[in-house]
């Protein structure tokens, strides 16, 4: 029985050059003052704007992820509530502003102070603590661009209209503070590389419809993200996108179903627990369980279903970015919609919820999302708990044995559904 | 410094509850009616007229109002509930409101509203107003995005909007049209609910041995549940009361309250901090009703003038997001216009909003020399003896400092 998956190939160096070139560039902000950087959420962000002015995104949670997936977050995080943050505070944050504090950055280099801190809310309300703290703690200029949630299935004209008088003032405000002038073009390029990047990773997700899938949708997913919220908007990344799509796509082709190395197709919803990813990732990889799809996928953007930035109305689009296309700025219900169209489109056997701790935005009523899919739908579903940042919220033996039993069931209702199929035959 | 000595028995009558009203009860009795008996009360008056209940925080009252129906805040369930449902469906570390709420939808107990209102105040309560629209598809749910960037001009034209849609709603809802005057008519109400509110408050500020916060709170809170007229009236009569009122000084801090917005604390835990020595001299309890710092404007267009007070005229908290003037900074200058002599950070277990708050709270008050407590609560809570001791043993720290 397989207990580990691994696979290196020209993708994962290629991701990896990616992000320690960005982590240079930020260094190199910190040491000179250029380029220009400005604070940014995953979720809705509007990096082509800042193409516009040549600037580098810092996101704060790739910065968090980072020290937990390297074991070096449970230092920050007491450091922080020893600052008065709560045990119940979101640990992202804590990880994030005692890193800061304590100066301690994921890869040893420095992290400049941002030009701005833009707060791209999107439906996150820590967001808006968060970004007000980093602004307190480093003294930067704070933007709050507020992004209305989704009341409804389609945002609204005035949502559009408010949000794109928004990114003009946010121009306004980037002009003032790096002394630059807005590159149109640039920014419009960049909307049209971002439409690229997500037309190929689109692609790529619908790879995982083959079975078996050429790449896990949640564990793989995540080195494919980086490279996707750092680069969307630029040629590298959609070099990086090609490579990682042409490699998959030999994958799907070079490889036969034998029917073992993929025994069950699950859909993961929530973030992974950093501290503990290969413990927790090897929890499935015994079952020889695939995610084929994930929510946590589609923090960055949502665009399997056919969403992406268009050159010719870049504002809007971006706008509409913000709004409607990443999961987090989407209400409850589309996402249940959304883990349903997977379940089915991509043919899943069940769904995993992982409730963490730390985001009341994932998680909070992720036991009514249970309800819906195991009493409404019938489908048989997981809840387990831990969490994305804090260590100590990790029981392995119980998830352990919660993943186990949800298997088993699973494998019993598959035998015993071939049974029947074979008694019939 | 002298002992502390006991109010004067004879001047303990309570601000309210001696009032005769047309629908409300002694107020302390209306707080924990999860009947709802003054809205039910209300609709049999007011046959196919509509009642609205909304969650915390700042809810436009003035249009449902105007639309000629019933704006009831709600406050939780206190520890009158037994949470059965709630649980399954919020887990863990979610705070007591957000499950009491639901549950009070689950057990039949929000049957008198035909709608019920929900906006940006946490990601908690945002996916508790989803999920209400998915296990009561027949109700009317509704969910106002209010602004974070008051700072953009952007920011009122879009509230606008986002009230024009609900005008939209509540019209096809109760069948009437809403009317520019019928909502100045409805603004002008509030205010002057408002204007007496903040009257009370500056008068229990200037002789807090006159009125205690419990009676002030429970005032307060009974607006909730009360048709604005009614309560003003109440608001009315406690302030022609004041003037016949007697207390002796008794040695107590002046403390500031901050942190419960949205989850109440129980009336008692307010009790006990009053018994403890604590003059409270101003708070956030039942922040909704009273959220804004001067009259809205009745002359030109009301639902400008709505967006317009929210942006630029709403009572801080940790609700809003206005970098222009943070909350730690509001914090210190109402402490200082209180001439408090502390700061108690009170806080419902689980609510994120206000532990984030609470970093830079507790840093710009340290900055700024002014003690602080932090103590954690929950609504359905029923023991506060660890609560005592902590209170206790801080004012007796601060007057016998």
């Amino acid at each position: 029985m397989t207990t580990q998956t691994e696979y290196r190939s020209q993708l994962h160096h290629r991701q990896k050059e990616l992000m320690v070139k960005w982590y240079e560039r930020l260094n190199e902000a910190a040491e000179t003052g250029e380029p220009p950087t400005v604070s940014m959420m995953i979720s809705g962000n509007c990096v082509e704007l800042l193409e516009g002015f040549s600037a580098v995104p810092i996101y704060p949670e790739v910065n968090a992820l980072q020290l937990a997936i390297r074991h070096q977050s449970l230092e920050p995080i007491l450091l922080a509530e020893e600052l008065g943050y709560a045990a119940d505070n979101c640990a992202y944050v804590k990880a994030d502003i005692g890193a800061y504090l304590r100066g301690i950055t994921p890869t040893g280099g420095k992290l400049p102070k941002p030009t701005l801190v833009l707060c791209n809310f999107v439906g996150c309300n820590t967001y808006l603590k968060w970004f007000e703290h980093v602004a307190e703690f480093t003294g930067a200029p704070l933007y709050t661009l507020d992004v209305p949630f989704m009341r409804y299935d389609e945002p609204t004209h005035a949502d559009i209209e408010y949000v794109v008088k928004q990114l003009k003032e946010l121009i306004k405000r980037l002009e003032d503070l790096t002394g630059r002038k807005f590159d149109y073009d640039r920014f419009k390029e960049a909307v049209r590389c971002s439409s690229e990047v997500e037309n190929l990773w689109s692609r790529i997700k619908h790879l995982a419809k083959h079975s078996p899938s050429p790449f896990d949708a949640y564990f793989d997913a995540i080195t494919l993200m980086g490279p996707l919220y750092v680069y969307r908007a630029k040629p590298e990344g959609v070099e990086f996108f090609e490579i990682a799509l042409k490699e998959l796509q030999e994958k799907v082709l070079n490889e036969r179903d034998d029917g073992e190395r993929e025994q069950f197709r699950v859909v993961i919803e929530g973030p992974p627990p950093y501290p503990h990813f290969r413990t927790f990732r090897d929890m499935f990889a015994k079952w020889n369980a695939t995610a084929v799809a994930s929510t946590y996928s589609t923090v960055g953007g949502l665009w399997e279903f056919g969403a992406r930035h268009d050159p010719s109305t870049p504002f809007e689009s971006v706008a509409r970015h913000m709004l409607e296309h990443n999961v987090t700025n989407r209400n409850y219900l589309q996402r249940y919609d959304q883990i349903k169209k997977y379940v089915e489109d991509w043919n899943a056997d069940g769904v995993i919820i992982h409730f963490v701790k730390s985001c009341r935005l994932f998680s909070a009523g992720q036991g009514d999302m249970r309800d819906y899919f195991t009493k409404t739908l019938g489908i048989p579903t997981l809840y387990i708990e831990s969490d994305l940042e804090d260590p100590r919220y990790f029981s392995e033996a119980q998830l352990k044995n919660r993943i186990d039993a949800y298997f088993e069931a699973l494998e019993h209702q598959k035998l015993s559904h071939r049974g029947i199929e074979e008694r019939r035959n | 410094m002298e002992k502390l000595t006991e109010r004067q028995n004879s001047n303990e009558s309570s601000l309210s509850s001696s009032v005769p009203s047309v629908v409300s009860p002694s107020c302390e009795d209306v707080i924990p009616d999860l009947n709802f008996t003054t809205v039910r009360k209300w609709k049999d008056q007011h046959p196919g007229a509509k009642a609205i209940g909304y969650f915390p925080v700042y809810a436009p009252l003035e249009i449902i109002h105007a639309c000629g129906m019933l704006p009831v805040g709600l406050n939780g369930a206190g520890d009158q509930l037994d949470i059965q449902y709630a649980d399954a469906r919020f887990g863990s570390f979610i705070c007591s409101i957000v499950k009491t709420t639901l549950e009070m939808g689950m057990t039949k107990h929000l049957t008198p509203f035909d709608g019920l209102l929900f906006s940006t105040i946490c990601d908690s309560a945002r996916n508790l107003a989803f999920v209400f629209k998915r296990n009561f598809p027949e109700q009317y749910v509704d969910f106002l995005h209010l602004p974070h960037n008051p700072s953009s001009e952007a920011s009122v034209d879009f509230l606008m909007s986002e009230y024009a849609r609900l005008q939209e709603n509540l019209e096809q809802l109760g069948g009437t049209k809403l009317t520019d005057a019928a909502l100045n008519e409805s603004i002008e109400l509030y205010n002057e609910n408002r204007r007496l509110t903040r009257r009370l408050y500056d008068e229990r500020d200037g002789n807090p041995q006159l009125m205690r916060t419990s009676e002030l709170y429970a005032l307060i809170r009974a607006g909730n549940f009360l048709p604005v007229e009614e309560h003003t009236k109440l608001l009315k009569q406690a302030v022609d009361e004041l003037p016949t009122r007697a207390g002796k000084q008794r040695d107590s801090i002046r403390v500031v309250i901050e942190g419960s917005f949205c989850e109440q604390p129980p009336v008692d835990l307010i009790k006990i901090m009053e018994e403890a020595g604590c003059y409270i001299v101003d708070d956030d309890f039942v922040l909704g009703p009273r959220w804004f710092t001067k009259d809205v404007s009745v002359n030109g267009n009301p639902m400008r003038a709505l967006a317009d007070a929210y942006s630029n005229a709403s009572v801080y908290s940790s609700m809003p997001h206005d970098w222009r003037n943070p909350r730690h900074k509001q914090l210190i200058e109402k402490a200082r216009r209180r001439k408090a002599d502390a700061v108690i950070l009170l806080i419902a277990k689980f609510c994120e909003p206000a532990y984030f708050d609470y970093v830079l709270f507790k840093q710009e008050l340290e900055k700024e020399g002014i003690p602080h407590l932090l103590m954690e609560f929950e609504e359905k809570m029923f023991t506060f003896e660890r609560l005592r001791t902590e209170i206790e043993t801080f004012v007796e720290s601060l007057l016998f400092d």
